[in-house]
């Protein structure tokens, strides 16, 4: 026993090490989860005369989808969304991330927008107090307006599938 | 999608993927304004991690990101917040990994306590050599047997 001894400890490092090795690093747990939505306010981009807060929700269950046109892993997520948007099975709001360039409009023009909405987020600050710490994360928040998931990276369907689509039945969607 | 459109997509997506590299290297401006405000951010944001570039700090780090967040943290400062009222707003956004210093709670016991631990495991084992080894020395000499061993090694010369 007593000879193996060293073996088995340097098989549990092993395992810590692989288990480390599969993690991604980029999957920070976000401490909104079971927390209120922060509020804000801001233009749309289709009407910057109008604007979208999350009490204009309140009593829905609603995706926050933080994009921008300059991000390429946005368009990846993008005909997943479409889908989505099509099913008609939860709105999709569309935060415009950072979008210094203003090319969100023609963009969603060109490919089509999966969004019920685009609020405007120009300097990041919304993104900021939401914990955005790149594009593209989602949130899906309840009808009481709490948040109960974070996906950080793009949608893929599989990602849709196993992660939102159960959430989504829980909340009776 | 016409093969015209998807060929300006494509020289669209082209065209964007050098200007968003480009656009996360803006280096990190120096707020000559205030030196006070200044300094604090800078010896706070030492101890805070970028998101973005996790093993830079948020004072060193060239992201975009730490730059808003440098951002930010300085204009609370300058609405009179203190060190510890700006760190509880980004644990709340970002949770305890922003900290490169974890706060000492259950889940962290381990972390803390580890070394110590791993220590005493050591210290442990070392003892129990020790005393091992003493008590091989400790042995009672067999006066017999000690004269055979020292005919057979006479022998053998």
């Amino acid at each position: 026993m007593k000879r193996w001894l060293p073996l088995v400890l340097f098989l549990i490092l092993v395992g810590f090490f692989a288990k480390g090795l599969f993690l991604n690093p980029r999957e920070v747990p976000s401490p909104f989860i079971g927390r209120t939505a922060p509020a804000f306010t801001l233009p749309l981009v289709e009407d910057p005369s109008k604007t979208f807060s999350p009490a204009d929700l309140k009593g829905q269950v609603w995706v926050l989808n933080v994009w921008a046109p300059w991000c390429v892993s946005c368009r990846q997520e993008h005909p997943v969304l479409m889908q989505v948007a099509q099913s008609g099975r939860v709105p999709l709001v569309g935060l415009n991330w950072k979008d210094k360039q203003r090319e969100a409009r023609d963009l969603l023009a060109r490919t089509g927008s999966p969004y019920f909405a685009v609020p405007e987020d120009l300097d990041g600050k919304v993104g900021i107090n939401y914990g955005v710490t790149g594009t593209p994360e989602t949130y899906l928040i309840d009808q009481a307006g709490i948040v109960r998931m974070k996906h950080i990276g793009p949608i893929s369907p599989e990602v849709w599938q196993d992660k939102f689509d159960p959430k989504l039945k829980e909340l009776g969607v | 999608m016409s093969r015209i459109q998807s060929g300006l997509l494509a020289l669209l997506l082209a065209l964007s993927l050098p200007a968003a590299a480009v656009d996360t290297l803006i280096p990190a401006q120096p707020n000559a304004e205030d030196p006070v405000i200044e300094a604090r951010l800078i010896n706070l944001a030492d101890d805070l991690r970028c998101l973005v570039c996790q093993n830079e700090s948020l004072a060193g780090s060239h992201a975009e990101l730490a730059e808003d967040l440098r951002r930010e943290i300085r204009e609370q400062m300058k609405a009179g917040k203190n060190d510890q009222e700006v760190v509880a707003y980004l644990t709340e956004r970002y949770g305890d990994f922003v900290l490169y210093r974890p706060p000492f709670k259950p889940v962290t016991w381990l972390l803390w306590l580890g070394p110590v631990l791993f220590l005493g495991i050591g210290g442990g084992a070392w003892y129990m050599t020790l005393r091992r080894r003493r008590a091989v020395q400790d042995l009672p000499v067999d006066e017999k047997k000690l004269a055979a061993a020292a005919q057979l090694l006479e022998e053998n010369k």
